[in-house]
């Protein structure tokens, strides 16, 4: 028996993501936070859609889509496994960059700016930075 | 290679007594095996009459059905059918009726599948004693016991509370992950069933209207919206005009002009507009539709 899977997805239906979008972002987010690291086993299809009452060939979308990405791989038997990683450690709670953006988003709340406001400003920053890439 | 779990040609379905009225005219549509399909449809649809027909438990007026390669009668032991009332003994206590199941289906009973699902359930308690969503749950228990290659539940959720339907359709998914079960479920409640299923029958009036993969289902069609205009070539399914705007939910023949701002359907959106325009002819994507020559 393997071990228990690393993360468990959560199945939002009236969010107008696509599910399998849905599985591919959380799978991203807990790769940057440092919740994902190479080695770890993402649940199994049957996992999944008993936990979430989804259809099976869903997470097989989804996991196809992160393999096509090169950050899981699917090995026959035994499951499928992180094998990339996403952001480095920068999300890592004690990493430099998330220092600095801590102490922007507090100057930012002591100018006065509220909680959109500072999204706002910030998702403006983000889209002109990386304007042209492909979202990943 | 795919095999086919429901095969419909010509099939049609009267009731004595009901003044000549067919409950089903015409149908012909392919199920491939592995679907997991949301059979849907207003009420008095012909869904419940369809899924007696797969189970052997009606005979056709007309047409044939086949249910894994084989006659209804013939596939009895490899299908199990719950039907929408959950007929079971009212005798029996839980305990005795998945034992009959158990000595009902020697050598293909899988007790851990039907554990899983009558686990709560008053083992004591007879069925008569039981709520509608504890016989549902019991009903289920037994077909899943049973290890069977297709599943037809009619309205199967339609009597649990909202936990319930949601470990019930858990469990049935992740029958359909392990063991590639073909699972056929009717409701007219499509929000039940969508984001479980990924083939999809739309029953109405009597015929099917719509037929196979939910994806490609969806990408035949597009919501156009823009200032009013000729939408030739396209098959309109429903358009409405407000003031100089028009929104039309059509199937793209052929390239659409840029100038139209194009959007997916939803599901819900795609059923909604072909029950309200019962003139638009049945779509059936390649795997649904029935070919002479497709193996069975």
């Amino acid at each position: 028996m393997a071990e228990s899977a690393a993360v468990e997805f959560r199945i939002d239906r009236r969010s107008g993501v696509a599910t399998y979008l849905q599985i591919v972002q959380q799978t991203k987010q807990a790769l940057r936070l440092g919740l994902l690291e190479p080695g770890d086993r993402l649940p199994t299809a049957r996992e999944v859609v008993e936990a979430t009452a989804i259809n099976p060939n869903t997470v097989l979308k989804a996991y196809r889509e992160l393999e096509r990405e090169g950050l899981v791989e699917g090995r026959r038997g035994l499951g499928t496994f992180v094998t990339g990683t996403l952001g480095g450690a920068a999300a890592a709670d004690d990493s430099p960059l998330r220092a600095e953006l801590t102490g922007w988003a507090g100057r930012a709340r002591a100018a006065g700016l509220d909680r959109d406001d500072v999204s706002a400003l910030f998702t403006a920053v983000l889209d002109s930075t990386f304007e042209g890439d492909q979202d990943r | 290679m795919t095999g086919t779990a429901l095969m419909a040609d010509g099939l049609g379905m009267r009731y004595r007594g009901r003044r000549g009225g067919w409950a089903l005219r015409d149908c012909a549509f392919r199920l491939p095996a592995g679907a997991v399909c949301a059979l849907v449809g207003p009420n008095g649809a012909g869904k419940s009459t369809l899924l007696a027909l797969a189970a052997g438990l009606l005979r056709p007026a007309e047409g044939t059905i086949r249910v894994l390669g084989s006659a209804p009668g013939e596939a009895r032991a490899r299908m199990a059918y719950v039907a929408q009332d959950k007929p079971l003994y009212p005798g029996l206590t839980v305990a005795g009726t998945l034992w009959a199941g158990a000595e009902l289906n020697p050598g293909s009973w899988d007790r851990d599948a039907a554990e899983r699902v009558a686990g709560p359930l008053p083992s004591d308690a007879k069925v008569r004693e039981l709520s509608g969503g504890q016989r549902t749950r019991l009903a289920l228990a037994l077909a899943l016991g049973k290890r069977a290659e297709l599943l037809l539940l009619d309205e199967p959720m339609a009597d649990l509370d909202p936990l319930a339907r949601h470990q019930l359709m858990g469990v049935l998914m992740a029958e359909a992950a392990e063991h590639r079960t073909t699972i056929v479920m009717s409701s007219h409640i499509l929000g039940e069933l969508e984001g479980a299923c990924d083939h999809l029958l739309l029953v109405d009036g009597g015929r099917v209207r719509l037929g196979g993969e939910t994806d490609d289902l969806i990408a035949a069609h597009a919501v156009l919206t823009g200032p009013v205009r000729d939408l030739t070539p396209h098959t309109v399914v429903e358009s409405r005009t407000t003031g100089r705007a028009l929104t039309a939910l059509v199937r793209p023949e052929g390239p659409v002009d840029p100038a139209w701002d194009r959007a997916e359907p939803s599901l819900e959106e795609l059923l909604l507009a072909h029950l309200r325009s019962p003139e638009v002819p049945t779509l059936l994507t390649p795997s649904a539709t029935v070919h002479e020559a497709v193996p069975a």
